[in-house]
């Protein structure tokens, strides 16, 4: 893995009066429960992971689960109760006011679930209404805005009010006002929670297309596990501010860490989230029929010719070596096998 | 019992009369018990107890504790008198630099502050003045500077009208466009050619001052109060009491601070204006979704920007209603403080109504509406502008306003010397119609008045006579027939069952307030005619705006009526109805109920307008008509939103009684009214000011919890 950008150590959030003086008490060891009876709400309990640079880690769980409340602990609108988060190795709960906004104007953007546009703002503005805050004169950010306009595919509509577009078009518009900085961070927090799923297909795709182009370090916020599963670097999953497991869509698929993250695993479509890699034996190469496949095709691609095989099917990287072998039968132990008996 | 079980609050509530109508039957009239008409204290009647408080004399009649309180307030007014004139008078006394004797002199501090104060705003409001009607005297008042003296001609001669009036109708075009600029044209031209064009530009330069200072104080307090519990928990006791308080009894307090006159005017409108401005400044702050607020401060923006830039644009809605109350209070304010000498509309306003002119009144009544509604729109569009940044424009275009206006200056200049030879020896038309000599249609609607009053004299006078002989009179001995410890009974139980031990005790506490005063007879008599006046306008409002309702087009024509009426000043209400019912209470209590069917009527509309659509085609599939469907959705759902209008008629209905005061009634009005010519009102207007918005207030704390409730029940927001 490349540096680190975003790494936080024991992060705690805990909503309430006395809510530092109990986690002091409390030696690291936060039970909700307890802290609930004495009038205090855990946001984010003991919270530790990195993210490199160019990662899109995704987090992923219900309402409540504290998903939100880690984001904004990183991005530092609300302060964390304990713990540490460094921002390419600048502890961030010690910057002062001024840093703060320094870190906000040139490294970070970030995208809100219901939108959060300015309604007196026009497209172009309100795209333009960061660098316009960094004091970039008006005819450069406007001009900077027109790009971005052109990038998330609004040209024509830039002098357009926000309440005057469709809800994909207004998340648009908030995708390109978070990124008309060029920042190094990008933050997501469920940005496509509130559209149709027509229409949410449609921006994961384009997301994945801009994420593609501008490889950014991104935390995403989401509920919608297959939303996770299709955009992901890695996944973390949350419950009552506890992250339950965080690893590859793959690791999370394949051995479910705890009872909860099995139930989101049960429903899912493994042979369109799993790679080849993923499930090949890499120990016996031999014995191999005349099929080889990639170890990066998904399942459900090959599926059908590997199933028509009665030999070991060879599984070969880019440069055509060979790294491992596949069993026909254990295709469909993969797609039908975890969910028999549920193990 | 079992309805009892049904119906508990029902029950509780029939309770409460029977103890209420117990105790008024238990307690006896005494025999020495008189209503007292007049008030004059350098008379000693050996009658009257005395005690002494903190120094001060306090007389009265004594009673029964149970009917009337002993007025334990009663040394109050004169205990905010002496500390008034102490804090002005002798109150830390410094030296002072004199510009005009060259010497230091001692003077109080407040004094001086107050004298600075009102220069200040003297010369801004003068200097807006001159612009508009000419002369230079306030820079040179103030600049001592003799240079015009010496050169007469270089005297300003002020703007003439057609420039004026091409300035707004341009100012309009660039701020909204085509119908917004006929609107200020004929506007400016009606003011001019009716004659009113200088009482109407001074008026306008005293709004000029007091609206933008107003916007900026109320703007500026909304946010300390938005960011501050601590601000907002010391602001908020007076922002009530200033809601429900009769602007006319601030006048009183302010005329010993601050003299009498257009500076003193300015001061008391902020007084006044402030409070709203504040309110809805809070209120649209508060109502911005958070995530706004984080997306201004991931934009990296500094606490000044998040404000400036993200806070105060998000919540503009509700800035601008808080500009259009600004508005309106500046210009019922222009009216009111006519009476401590402010010069324009409502100085006219105030000798026609004197006169008995209706004609007049209407005239110079209608100007101030037309610049209210003027202004109001102005803001509005200015408050909505956006920038094109796309515009190739070439210069013509880019400063086309500014070209045309300075060719319209060049021209009316051009007109107005024309005009000093066409209307050679008389008056110049075309630089300024002087007052009286414009078209006047007043002769018109004095005719019309007299006419109605010569046909229909009998059978007025028999209404009239009926009226008051049957029904006014009778209900305003029950009310004076209500003993103090009943009427607290009933207000603390009301306040009980509908809020509980909270409520219970404010409502105990307010009304505690007015029995202790001196003047509880008063306070009954102003509540007898403002419930008069409510269920009134009530039922009349209720009844049209249900009607109006029913028609898209009937409720907006509805809305716009109301929007106009409300702007127009109260004062002219009084006129035609005191002109056909004579100095009684009838003439009041009309112009009450015309006054306070404008927030029955409107919210009674607002109310049904609320009610989701969806609910409307959920019924309409369970096949109710249009009458079930009015009484079973539409009537339970709007309810809450039309008791917030049946609040708002409540302190339109106080508000109108103590203005007619200048009719003539015997109630806290009267009072506060004589208290402007007493060189002592001040504590008296103020603690009577107080008076009249704690009963304001009663029913403010009850129908506002009561609504809260319901609404909560509702599940509406």
């Amino acid at each position: 893995m490349s540096e680190t950008v975003i790494k936080c150590e024991s992060v705690y959030k805990i909503f309430g009066e006395n809510a530092k003086k109990m986690l002091e008490e409390s030696n690291g060891n936060v039970d909700a429960k307890t802290f609930q009876e004495r009038g205090c709400i855990v946001g984010v309990n003991n919270a530790s992971f990195e993210v490199a640079k160019g990662e899109m880690l995704v987090v992923m769980g219900l309402s409540g689960s504290g998903k939100s409340t880690l984001l904004r602990c990183i991005s530092r609108l609300t302060d964390a109760t304990g713990g540490k988060i460094f921002i390419e190795g600048q502890d961030l709960l010690e910057l002062n006011n001024k840093e703060l906004i320094e870190l906000r104007r040139n490294k970070m953007g970030m995208v809100f679930q219901s939108f959060a546009l300015l309604p007196h703002k026009t497209v172009v503005e309100n795209i333009a209404f960061p660098l316009q805050i960094k004091g970039t004169n008006t005819e450069e950010s406007i001009s900077r805005a027109m790009e971005m306009v052109k990038l998330v595919g609004l040209d024509g509509r830039e002098n357009y009010f926000p309440r005057e577009l469709s809800g994909g078009q207004q998340q648009r518009v908030g995708i390109a006002r978070s990124l008309a900085v060029e920042p190094d961070i990008w933050f997501l927090d469920e940005p496509f929670s509130a559209l149709d799923p027509l229409i949410r297909k449609e921006m994961q795709d384009e997301f994945l297309r801009l994420q593609e182009k501008l490889q950014k370090t991104i935390m995403f916020i989401t509920h919608d596990f297959d939303e996770a599963l299709k955009l992901a670097d890695r996944i973390a999953i949350m419950k009552d501010g506890i992250i339950e497991q965080l690893d590859t869509p793959a690791n999370i698929v394949l051995n479910p860490a705890t009872e909860y993250v099995r139930k989101f695993t049960e429903e899912v479509p493994r042979e369109k989230v799993l790679i080849i890699e993923d499930v090949m034996d890499a120990s016996s190469k031999d014995n191999l029929g005349d099929l080889k496949v990639s170890k990066d095709e998904i399942i459900e691609n090959v599926a059908e010719k590997i199933l028509t095989q009665e030999k070991l099917v060879g599984v070969v990287d880019s440069n055509n070596n060979i790294v491992g072998s596949i069993k026909p039968s254990k295709i469909i132990d993969t797609v039908f096998g975890g969910r028999k008996n549920g193990s | 019992m079992e309805y009892l079980k049904k119906y508990p609050k029902l029950f509780q509530w029939l309770f409460l009369l029977i103890v209420f109508f117990a105790l008024c039957f238990a307690i006896d009239v005494p025999e020495t018990y008189k209503f007292i008409r007049g008030q004059a204290e350098f008379v000693k009647d050996p009658n009257q107890s005395v005690y002494f408080f903190l120094g001060k004399e306090v007389r009265y009649y004594a009673f029964d504790v149970f009917w009337r309180l002993p007025p334990l307030l009663g040394w109050l007014p004169i205990w905010i008198n002496d500390s008034l004139f102490f804090l002005m008078n002798e109150w830390m006394p410094m030296e002072f630099w004199n510009e005009d004797t060259q010497e230091f002199k001692t003077r109080p501090l407040l004094l001086e502050i107050s004298r600075n104060l009102t220069s200040f705003m003297t010369f801004l409001i003068e200097l807006i003045r001159e612009i508009l009607l000419g002369g230079l005297e306030t820079i040179v008042a103030f600049t001592s500077w003799d240079f015009i003296d010496a050169y007469p001609w270089l005297e300003l001669p002020g703007l003439p009208w057609t420039i004026v009036a091409a300035g707004a109708a341009l100012l309009s075009y660039k701020l909204s466009g085509k119908g917004l600029a006929l609107f200020a044209g004929l506007t400016m031209i009606y003011i001019s050619i009716f004659g009113q064009w200088k009482p109407s530009m001074q008026t306008l330069s005293f709004i000029l001052v007091a609206a933008p200072l107003s916007f900026i104080f109320g703007l500026g307090l909304g946010i300390a109060a938005y960011k501050s519990k601590r601000v907002e928990k010391a602001l908020y006791p007076i922002l009530l009491v200033m809601q429900t308080m009769p602007q006319y009894a601030v006048l009183v307090p302010a005329l010993v601070l601050f003299g009498v006159g257009d500076h003193a005017a300015v001061i008391i409108t902020m007084v006044v204006a402030v409070p709203p401005m504040i309110l809805l400044t809070i209120l649209g702050l508060r109502a911005i979704p958070p995530e706004v607020i984080e997306a201004g401060r991931m934009s990296g923006c500094t606490n000044w920007q998040l404000m400036f830039k993200v806070l105060i644009p998000t919540a503009r809605r509700d800035i601008l209603i808080g500009v259009n109350q600004v508005i309106m209070v500046c210009f019922s304010m222009a009216v009111i403080s006519a009476f401590i000498g402010a010069k324009g509309l409502g100085f006219n306003l105030l000798l026609a109504l004197n006169q008995l002119n209706i004609g007049l009144a209407l005239e110079a009544g209608l100007c101030i509406s037309l610049i209210a509604i003027l202004l109001d729109k102005m803001s509005l569009a200015w408050a909505n502008k956006q920038t094109d940044y796309f515009g190739n424009l070439t210069f013509f275009q880019r400063n086309k306003n500014v070209i045309f206006f300075a060719a319209s200056f060049v021209i009316g200049i051009i007109l107005a010397y024309v005009g000093t030879f066409i209307f050679k020896g008389s008056f110049n038309y075309l630089f300024e119609i002087p007052h009286n000599k414009g078209i006047s249609t007043a002769d018109f609607w004095n005719k019309g008045v007299d006419w109605i009053f010569d046909t229909f004299f009998v059978y007025i006078k028999a209404f009239n006579t009926w009226l008051i002989q049957d029904v006014l009179q009778p209900m305003r001995a029950l009310y004076l027939r209500m003993p103090a410890v009943a009427t607290l009974v009933l207000a603390v139980g009301a306040g009980y069952l509908i809020g509980g031990v909270r409520s219970a005790l404010v409502v105990a506490a307010l009304t505690l307030f007015i029995a202790l005063s001196p003047w509880w007879d008063r306070a009954l008599v102003t509540l007898y005619m403002a419930t008069f006046g409510v269920v009134i306008s009530c039922l009349i409002g209720f009844t049209v705006g249900t009607l109006c309702f029913q028609n898209k087009k009937s409720a907006a024509f509805m809305l716009g009526v109301c929007d106009i009426f409300q702007t127009f000043p109260s004062f002219v209400y009084l006129i035609p109805v005191m002109m056909l019912f004579g100095i009684t209470d009838t003439s009041v209590l009309i112009a009450v109920i015309v006054y306070a069917t404008i927030p029955a009527t409107r919210y009674t509309i607002e109310g049904l307008r609320s009610v989701p659509v969806g609910l409307h085609e959920a019924a309409t599939m369970s096949g109710v008509n249009k009458f079930q469907r009015l009484t079973k959705i539409e009537f339970p759902l709007a309810f809450p939103h039309m008791m917030l209008g049946l609040n708002q008629t409540i302190v339109f209905a106080l508000f109108m009684v103590i203005i007619g005061a200048f009719i003539g009634t015997e109630d806290l009005g009267q009072y506060i009214l004589k208290a402007l010519s007493d060189k002592n009102g001040a504590g008296i207007g103020l603690t009577l000011g107080i008076c009249v918005a704690f009963i304001g207030l009663i029913f403010d704390n009850l129908i506002r919890t009561w609504v809260g409730k319901r609404k909560k029940h509702l599940g509406i927001d």
